[in-house]
């Protein structure tokens, strides 16, 4: 994020050089949103053909895929937003526990139902984006700092509110929340040659349908189009006459209340809530964000890129998982490599960019 | 007439300087004596040091203040490598606590091998002390790399490592946790016979060899110069890569130093809940020496303060019986109070207030002397 202090750059040409960039740029997304599709597909295609014994064959497995990740399919979305506004949030992990935990301890104790929990949930997203939002954008404080403080704030209210593991002890909202939808004509046979239909979970629904409104949000809107200017190019979006400020306020916003939305999935997928809940679901999210395409310096980012980027992790751990290593290190060793792996990759591809360009 | 400007000059900047450090050390001193006075308000026998035996019958210092200076030795010198990174790479490391766990963990490994209750060191201690050290250069060169070489933002790739190095130091371990041998747990808390905790001593040495370092190296001020604009200090001659690695190297070894300390101390190590969220405490220290968070000139003697400072918040959070998961809390919100403070809007906003009030002053006073006049 270049600070706005810095001198303009004014030329002659800079109108038609920066056509050009974005040209040049949104080819570069089409272009890495191929390779995401395809790097998901090769590697769950592998993944059938080596380990078709470990369950990868099945379809139940593909849908399990996204019943597993719908929450972090949200909460990527939310990520890709930040950093395609060229700033960033490692405070979603922290406020999904907050959600758990608070929302769970308002169904067992206070007589919460299914709304009024999702509201608490969305209240909490949105507070965190607003107050975040504030202090970077209005303030011009780092991210990180402002976030980072944010995802010990949020694990340390949990431990405020409550410090051992709780489970949902509400039957209505169990019974909501153990609700699948059965996909028509798909199914596997079991071991004993009953065909069981494959079922897919209501949070993947909103996920997905979350998924293809922040598509058009960012494709067809006004905000959303200022936030890649803001993202490429702060200064130029300032001579654009867009409110830089306002747009990464509205960025961060944006991003709390789908930590929200996400974290209350996390909850009506997990049922469970505890200080160290989710650890670790910042770095997922932005590093599905990254696989995706998102550039960490912004101005660039595909929301499908982002879902697959979601998907591409996901399947990476459950092989992980499925290669049966008992080790419990290995999930979270993947994770990061994974992540250091398309962090370099994009460093590599940018600076070959700007040698190009000079 | 050149000489006499630069006179001038020099003692112009000589004063200014003097301002800045008296300026930067005064919010953490004043922090420090404010927590001083609360624990003293909340227990009256805060300051009370006195002799005590330990388990053994050996003499010791026992007091409040003595476990605040010996249970500070990692947050301050982790501060100090945290400092350097700071002001040269205009970002903080947020593996600091992960990375400690990697060196902690090795050293661990080190001295009890595959057993959990080894009845001897399997290696001599000052071994497990430089592979310790090792460790933790390896994982802080790995940062440096990302950050010098690829131009990572330092905290986007230190957090490859704050999500992996607990899972890491877990495998270094085998999976195991193991339990020294008592005579490993002199280094974080008493040599027989001697009153004073080494991890003090410990502290006092690092704190030494660093100042005379900065006195008689340029570590400082390449590290002041690529922090502040590292074009211009390359167009110098000096190559900012090569300073940031080497600020993060230097980090490395902190940690080193510091995961030594940490797992003598306790004298078992779980990669997972050791030295939980430090790195926060660390940052807060940091911004608390009156070193701006976004790099540039760095106080050393600020940042030690300063963590010295956290610790005392620490302990006071610890007698109020606040829950350990908990005490995050109250440090974030002080982060976000100090960044908000150091913030250059901010501190433009209130600088153009006060001068609006003077202005506004002054107008009162003149309209007065016109009314006198009239």
């Amino acid at each position: 994020m270049s600070s706005l202090n810095e001198a303009p750059q004014i030329g002659r040409f800079d109108g038609i050089k920066n056509k050009l960039m974005q040209r040049e740029k949104l080819t570069d997304t089409a272009f890495l949103l191929t390779i995401t599709i395809t790097l998901f597909f090769t590697i769950y295609a592998l993944a059938v053909i080596f380990l078709g014994d470990k369950g990868f064959g099945k379809v139940q497995m593909f849908f399990n895929l996204f019943n597993e990740n719908a929450a972090l399919i949200v909460i990527a979305c939310g990520l890709s937003i930040v950093m395609v506004t060229g700033s960033i949030d490692i405070s979603v992990g922290g406020s999904t526990a907050l959600i758990c935990t608070s929302c769970i301890v308002g169904l067992n104790k206070y007589g919460f139902n299914f709304l009024t929990s999702l509201l608490l949930a969305l209240a909490i997203g949105l507070a965190f984006g607003i107050l975040q939002g504030l202090l970077i954008a209005y303030l011009e404080i780092q991210p990180f700092i402002v976030t980072l403080a944010g995802m010990f704030l949020g694990r340390g209210l949990v431990a405020l509110i409550e410090v051992n593991q709780v489970q949902v002890a509400n039957p209505a909202f169990e019974k909501l929340s153990g609700a699948r939808i059965e996909i028509p004509f798909l199914g596997d046979y079991n071991k004993k040659g009953i065909f069981l239909q494959s079922k897919l979970e209501y949070g993947v629904i909103v996920a997905l349908i979350i998924v293809v409104l922040i598509f058009f949000l960012l494709r067809k809107t006004s905000l959303g189009r200022s936030f890649y200017a803001v993202g490429g190019n702060p200064q130029s979006a300032l001579m654009l006459g867009i409110n830089v400020k306002r747009t990464r306020f509205m960025a961060h916003v944006l991003c709390g209340l789908l930590a929200g939305i996400g974290g209350f999935l996390y909850l009506f997928h997990t049922r469970s809530g505890s200080v160290q809940q989710a650890t670790g679901l910042e770095m997922d999210a932005i590093s599905a964000s990254i696989i995706g395409g998102t550039l960490l310096t912004g101005g660039v980012g595909n929301i499908f890129g982002t879902l697959f980027g979601v998907l591409t992790g996901g399947t990476v751990l459950l092989i992980v998982t499925a290669i049966g290593s008992q080790d419990p290190w290995w999930p979270q060793i993947t994770r990061a490599a994974m992540l250091c792996f398309f962090i370099i990759l994009q460093s590599v591809i940018c600076s070959r960019k700007r040698n190009k360009s000079e | 007439m050149a000489t006499h400007d630069n006179t001038i000059n020099h003692a112009r900047s000589a004063s200014i300087i003097r301002s800045i450090v008296k300026h930067n050390i005064f919010i953490p001193c004043a922090f420090l004596i404010l927590l001083l006075l609360i624990n003293i308000f909340i227990n009256p026998g805060f300051l009370k040091v006195s002799m005590g035996t330990d388990s053994n019958g050996h003499p010791v210092l026992i007091g409040n203040l003595i476990n605040i200076l010996s249970n500070a030795t990692e947050l301050v010198i982790l501060a100090i490598g945290m400092t350097l990174v700071t002001a040269s790479s205009k970002g903080q490391d947020i593996s600091v606590g992960a990375t400690l766990a990697i060196s902690g963990g090795v050293v661990m490994r080190v001295l009890c091998g595959n057993e959990t209750q080894p009845s001897s060191l399997h290696a001599p201690i000052i071994v497990a002390l430089l592979l310790g050290c090792l460790a933790g250069m390896a994982c802080g060169a790995f940062n440096g790399i990302l950050v010098s070489r690829f131009k990572i933002q330092p905290m986007i790739a230190t957090l490859i490592l704050f999500t992996a190095g607990r899972s890491i130091a877990s495998m270094a371990m085998g999976g195991l946790k193991p339990k020294a041998v008592s005579s490993f747990g002199y280094y974080g808390n008493f040599i027989p016979g001697f009153p004073i905790p080494t991890p003090i001593l410990i502290t006092v040495l690092v704190i030494i060899i660093t100042m005379l370092v900065l006195k008689f190296t340029n570590l400082g001020l390449y590290t002041r110069a690529v922090g502040v604009n590292a074009k211009a200090s390359s167009l110098n001659g000096l190559n900012p890569s090569l300073i940031k690695f080497l600020t993060f190297v230097v980090l490395g070894l902190c940690v080193g130093i510091a995961g030594f300390v940490q797992s003598s101390r306790v004298q078992t190590v779980n990669p997972f809940t050791i030295v939980p969220s430090i790195e926060m405490d660390v940052i807060l220290a940091v911004a608390l020496g009156g070193n701006s968070l976004g790099g540039g000139k760095f106080n050393m003697t600020g940042s030690i303060i300063g963590a010295y400072t956290i610790q005392t918040l620490t302990s006071m959070l610890m007698t109020l019986n606040v829950n350990t998961n908990a005490v995050p809390v109250f440090k974030a919100a002080i982060i976000v109070i100090l960044v908000v403070i150091q913030a250059p809007i901010v501190k433009a906003f209130f600088s153009a207030l006060m001068a609006d009030l003077k202005s506004k002053n002054n107008r009162g006073k003149g309209d007065d002397t016109y009314v006198v006049v009239e």
